[in-house]
């Protein structure tokens, strides 16, 4: 009796963690089937013949999707830049500010997150063009930093708030000037967590589409954009390799926190 | 010795602390404090948790904003000064050592914000781990290291910039017993040795009294008592610095001047003075206050030899080692006694208490001690 009742577990447990598995894995196993499939058509179930074209096609220099990995990096790193530019005064005032002046300015910056971003990014896109600025790079990275910001400003205030105020204040005491202080003790102590910050701006930045769609195009054309061009236009073989170039960094950035994020950081997170 | 102090002077600084008035948001902290720190002495604030004294210390060093009041060190008033400007360098209850450096950048710190040479941090580091006992610990980062040691590199660390003020704010509180007692001959030889002026706030009456030269009790915001160790623990000036220097057995006595001197009397028990012991002694009800060695255990029907002998009954005992610690009722309170004699619980004895031994003070003061 026993006997069937741990083997009914046991097969409980298989099951649910091959379906865990296939929930996970599944979707990247089609996206690495599609990459190498030259054909592939519906009677059949796995792709007729196998090759490498769409990947060369894909990395050819002169090719799109090159220079749309050029404009998607260079987008992300430039929103990286202003979003550090100020998250990291943000993010130090509202570790050492107290309520409910911190509450007001949390408010702000996580306000954008609380209405439809379709909405917004139309408003958006008519401001833009009276300035000029639509289908510009200078636009693109606006609405990018805008939407990082929400975050990167959240995740600095908890590095921020992790460093021990005796710690300035004993550089503070024995002659350092403020500004000395916050960069040879405050930054260098919350740069992980700031880091961290910069790195998810970036992602969001490099897998942004509805901002891009209504403020960057025509001119404008990051990755997602051609990945959805790519898949508009039936083109699967293009659009799977671009999904899984879009992975790499997610995935780098998964083991930089797991390695050096402090988890005192992490529980800081939204306190 | 003298080789190993080369290169660190720290010429002790005085202070004088004038009407010193400091709150915490609303809520008023230090009430009109006024303190003189002579140059080269060692003081240790001495009080329960909440008195102000790490407010006051902290006021001093300007990280707790003043709100009137004057702080003068040398002929200048550094009340408004940022911390940086005001020549005091304080050692952290947590150390606070930047755990993102080394030790030698820890200590070097200071030097290299006032634009020391590299080789001249190098030398002065090196002096300085060499006073602390921690010669070529430079490249150790500061996490790797023992609490005895950290604190260490704290002390280094201040001293590093040859503050004329050296301030201590608990610092031995995070130190297990042994080390701390180490540590208190250490930083006070040290102190001697350089001349510094240190302010060392603490609640452990024992370490303020074997590390200070002076002690100042405070009390709810307010010095209660300033005078040597002898003075503070030998002449409280109130119940309160009575109490808190260990004389916590309380008996309530009446005192009656009369014709023929002055009697002391605790219920049936009566101890009469010659009056140039007894000038100071408050007329009518009063508390007095006695520590735990003051009186002995004697047979309650004893002759009472001009000392107080008061009758009661062994509630409890006790051997914490060398002598035997007893609970005894007497005069409807409870009163613990140290005495070499073993004794059974629930044997009546006869408090013997020398009355040149008790802290009295009048009734009405006493009902506001802590």
């Amino acid at each position: 009796m026993s006997r069937i009742a741990s083997l009914l577990r046991a097969s409980l447990a298989g099951i649910v963690l091959a379906a865990f598995a296939f929930a996970l894995i599944g979707p990247l196993a089609n996206l690495v089937l599609w990459s190498v499939a030259e054909r592939w058509y519906t009677p059949y179930k796995l792709p007729v013949t196998y090759g490498t074209r769409y990947w060369e096609q894909v990395f050819r220099p002169t090719g799109d999707a090159m220079a749309s990995l050029g404009t998607s990096v260079s987008i992300a790193v430039l929103t990286v830049v202003v979003a550090l530019a100020l998250s990291v005064p943000a993010g130090y005032a509202l570790a050492r500010l107290k309520l409910p002046v911190r509450a007001l300015f949390m408010i702000v910056f996580l306000l954008p997150q609380a209405f439809p971003s379709v909405a917004i990014y139309i408003n958006v896109a008519r401001i833009f063009y009276n300035l000029g600025i639509n289908g510009t790079v200078l636009g693109v990275v606006l609405v990018h930093a805008a939407h990082g910001l929400v975050y990167s400003v959240w995740i600095a205030a908890a590095a921020f708030a992790a460093v021990d105020r005796d710690l300035e204040l004993a550089a503070r005491n024995i002659g350092a000037s403020p500004l000395r202080t916050f960069f040879t003790v405050t930054l260098p102590l919350a740069a992980p967590g700031v880091i961290a910050s910069g790195i998810f701006v970036f992602l969001e930045s490099l897998d942004e589409f509805t901002g891009t769609f209504f403020v960057g195009v025509p001119q404008v054309t990051t990755l997602p954009l051609l990945l959805y061009n790519a898949a508009m236009g039936g083109n699967y073989q293009v659009a799977s390799i671009t999904a899984l170039i879009l992975l790499v960094p997610s995935v780098l950035f998964m083991l930089f926190i797991e390695r050096f994020l402090r988890a005192d950081v992490l529980a800081k997170v939204g306190a | 010795m003298q080789a190993e102090t080369q290169g660190v002077s720290c010429a002790g600084a005085a202070i004088q602390v004038r009407d010193l008035h400091v709150a915490y948001g609303g809520t008023p902290v230090l009430h009109g404090v006024s303190l003189d720190f002579a140059p080269g002495t060692f003081t240790a604030l001495l009080g329960s948790s909440g008195c102000g004294k790490t407010t006051l210390l902290r006021s001093l060093c300007g990280f707790v904003p003043v709100r009137s009041g004057s702080i003068v060190v040398g002929d200048r008033d550094v009340a408004l000064l940022p911390p940086e400007k005001r020549g005091m360098a304080m050692v952290f209850q947590s150390y606070a050592l930047w755990p993102h450096m080394t030790v030698l950048q820890n200590i070097g710190y200071g030097l290299k914000l006032r634009g020391t040479a590299k080789t001249e941090i190098t030398a002065k580091v090196a002096s300085l781990l060499a006073m602390l006992g921690l010669s070529g610990y430079e490249e150790r980062k500061v996490t790797a290291l023992s609490g005895g040691q950290r604190q260490r590199v704290a002390l280094g660390r201040a001293l590093a910039v040859d503050p004329g003020i050296l301030l201590l704010d608990e610092p031995l509180s995070n130190l297990d017993a042994k080390i701390r007692m180490t540590m208190r001959h250490e930083i006070r030889a040290i102190q001697q040795r350089l001349g510094v002026t240190a302010i060392h706030v603490t609640h452990d009456r024992e370490e303020a009294m074997t590390m200070a030269d002076r002690l100042v009790i405070m009390q709810a915001g307010r010095i209660a008592q300033i005078g040597t160790p002898e003075e503070v623990y030998d002449r409280p000036a109130s119940a309160f610095v009575a109490n808190f220097m260990g004389a916590e057995n309380v008996l309530p006595v009446h005192v009656a001047r009369s014709a023929d001197g002055t009697a002391v009397s605790a219920g049936a028990a009566v101890a009469r003075l010659a009056d140039h012991d007894a000038t100071a002694l408050p007329a009518g009800e009063a508390v007095a206050y006695f520590r735990d060695d003051a009186a002995s255990l004697d047979a309650p029907d004893a002759a009472p030899q001009g000392d107080l002998l008061v009758p009661g009954r062994i509630a409890a005992r006790s051997y914490p080692g060398g002598l035997y610690r007893y609970r005894v009722e007497a005069a409807g309170r409870q009163i613990t006694i140290d005495d070499t004699a073993r004794h059974e619980p629930g044997a009546a004895v006869g408090l013997r208490i020398p009355v040149r031994r008790l802290h009295i003070f009048p009734a009405t003061e006493a009902a506001t001690a802590a």
